[in-house]
């Protein structure tokens, strides 16, 4: 079973669109992944049917009993994320702010501070409307720990993959170079690095290669509407070439990506010119790379 | 006057809004615009100006000074990130699992664990006449973008009196980033596209804000492509549309180059003149 993570650096490249694609293509050997937790979009297009539900815990959050709390101040001394203001004379944790260290719940001389789990998110098991197999989730609110929640989720997939006898995961991943990334990565068979050419498509591009490196893990660059600067493009096809990065395929500026997502579809139900062929092309070149 | 400009989902046109604004107001004002979008920073791909200051950001981590250290375990114990771990008669410190927070440092009966400061990134500092842009790059392979952002708008709150407009690119998502970056803000701008990925996001970023009790308006993006669903969200919800962009290849050609769009596209222009006019009717004056 080989893991395949698709991630771009920089939001709005067409990461989900073309994960989506290749997910309609073959969906009888994959197991898809949604890791973009913050801001999942995948569902849209693949339609799941969100059959298992599960709530997901993850790290803790300070709560002071207002009766037993003889307003020492300690807490609020030693919390390095000013999380305990004084409010109303009252020793008030704010959840946004508190980063579950669990020092003030140490300190506190009257043990009236307990550290409670947190529910961070949701995460599901669904079948797509193409008949695979697609864990995905949702991060509340201001969550923090997205990158174990994605954690979570990879690691449910790839149990359903190997389970099933599933050749592949296909993993979405979100944009950035920090933790929920670094987590996608983990474990990784094989990166498909989804760009544009433009100034910040090349620049997120260098800089998400760059994370990708320190793991060693084979990686293909597709780049998306390739033909909106010529120079820019010739300029990644140079990056990808001195940095052993495999060119896997051009894919033309076409708002038809945007008409069949306001569909609901993959551009591959859709149509379109000579992108499904070329997407086809790639999945098979990313398979054969893996 | 700080105005963070977010959105959910990436590559909505955050950076194109928080550059092109920021140059706009700068022909007639001081202005300061501040990326904190610290993982991948791109405004500093459309503001040419002088480097007047660079600094190294540190994070503080707990290191092991194995001389008076008695092996007592608790520094292990009271770490809830597991950054800090007790090997045989070694003390193992994973410095990007550690959040900073002291407990094992203060907490250890023979101060064997002093915080020392680790380089997460780098802040620096242009000007351009009227403007002045603040950018903070994390280091790669730093997992934690939210202490960098915290840092480097406390460097922005130290330098400038609250009259100044203040523009903070944003990262986007929903999760701790973007509420370090947008939590003190007086408005949020949230920038989404009228597709049905963009109204996703953008109900998740609403949703955001509103925990967060902000104040919002939506700027929609390559208006004229997808469906009007967003529109309809907007009115249903109460949200004001502070501008729309038109859908253009010519403006994402312009984009893809590094140029500024608004000398070049007077629709563009436009709408940044609609968000300025919105932002001096509706937020400044007497409610800051």
């Amino acid at each position: 079973m080989k893991e395949i993570v698709v991630i771009s650096g920089k939001g709005g490249t067409g990461k989900t669109s073309i994960t989506a694609s290749f997910a309609y293509l073959d969906g009888r050997e994959i197991v898809v992944a949604d890791c973009d937790v913050d801001a999942a979009d995948l569902h849209l297009l693949m339609r799941p049917d969100f059959a298992i539900s599960e709530n997901f815990y993850s790290g803790v959050i300070a709560n002071i009993d207002q009766n037993a709390c003889t307003k020492c101040d300690k807490c609020a001394e030693v919390c390095r994320f000013d999380a305990i203001p004084v409010i109303n004379k009252q020793y008030i944790v704010q959840p946004l702010d508190c980063e579950g260290c669990g020092y003030c719940a140490r300190v506190c001389p009257v043990d009236a501070i307990t550290m409670e789990e947190q529910n961070v998110g949701d995460w599901y098991i669904s079948t797509t409307k193409v008949g695979s197999a697609m864990v995905h989730a949702k991060l509340g609110i201001g969550a923090e720990n997205s990158g174990k929640l994605v954690a979570k989720v990879k690691n449910e997939a790839k149990k359903i993959a190997e389970e099933q006898g599933k050749k592949y995961v296909l993993v979405d991943g979100s944009p950035g170079i920090g933790c929920p990334v670094v987590s996608s990565l983990s474990g990784a068979n094989f990166v498909v690095l989804v760009t544009e050419p433009t100034v910040s498509g090349i620049h997120d591009l260098k800089r998400v290669y760059e994370l990708v490196r320190k793991f060693g893990i084979k990686t293909g660059c597709i780049i998306n509407k390739a033909d909106l600067n010529n120079a820019v493009e010739k300029e990644i096809l140079k990056f990808l070439s001195e940095n052993d990065i495999n060119y896997i395929a051009s894919l033309p500026y076409d708002e038809t990506f945007t008409k069949a997502m306001t569909k609901g579809k993959t551009i591959m139900e859709y149509g379109g010119g000579s992108i499904p062929r070329i997407i086809e092309e790639s999945w098979d070149k990313i398979k054969e790379l893996a | 006057m700080k105005i963070a400009i977010a959105s959910g989902k990436g590559g909505t046109g955050k950076t194109t809004l928080s550059t092109n604004l920021a140059a706009l107001l700068a022909e007639t004002e001081k202005v300061i615009l501040t990326d904190l979008d610290v993982e991948e920073p791109n405004s500093g791909l459309f503001i040419k100006g002088n480097l007047i200051h660079q600094e190294e950001k540190f994070k503080m981590v707990p290191r092991w000074n194995s001389e008076k250290c008695a092996l007592c375990g608790n520094c292990q114990k009271v770490c809830n990130f597991h950054a800090v771990i007790q090997i045989v008669d070694q003390i193992m410190v994973f410095p990007e699992l550690c959040h900073s927070c002291y407990a094992c440092s203060e907490l250890c009966p023979t101060n064997s664990l002093p915080m020392i400061p680790q380089k997460m990134g780098e802040l620096r500092e242009y000007k351009l006449d009227n403007l002045i842009f603040i950018e903070s790059r994390l280091d790669i392979g730093q997992e934690q973008a939210v202490p960098l952002i915290a840092q480097t708008k406390k460097y922005v709150d130290g330098k400038s009196s609250d009259e100044i407009i203040k523009l903070y690119d944003s990262p986007p998502g929903t999760s701790c980033p973007v509420i370090e970056a947008s939590k003190d803000a007086d408005f949020v701008i949230l920038v989404t596209e009228p597709t049905p990925f963009g109204l996703h996001d953008l109900k998740l970023a609403v949703e955001t804000m509103r925990e967060l009790d902000k104040k919002f308006g939506v700027v929609v993006n390559r208006y004229g492509i997808g469906n009007d669903d967003v529109i309809k969200y907007c009115r249903v919800e109460n949200i004001p549309i502070i501008a729309t962009i038109p859908n253009s290849r010519r403006i994402a050609e312009l984009y893809s180059g590094g140029i500024l769009l608004y000398p070049e596209v007077p629709e563009f222009k436009e709408s940044l003149l609609q968000i300025i006019d919105f932002i001096r009717g509706n937020i400044s004056g007497d409610e800051l």
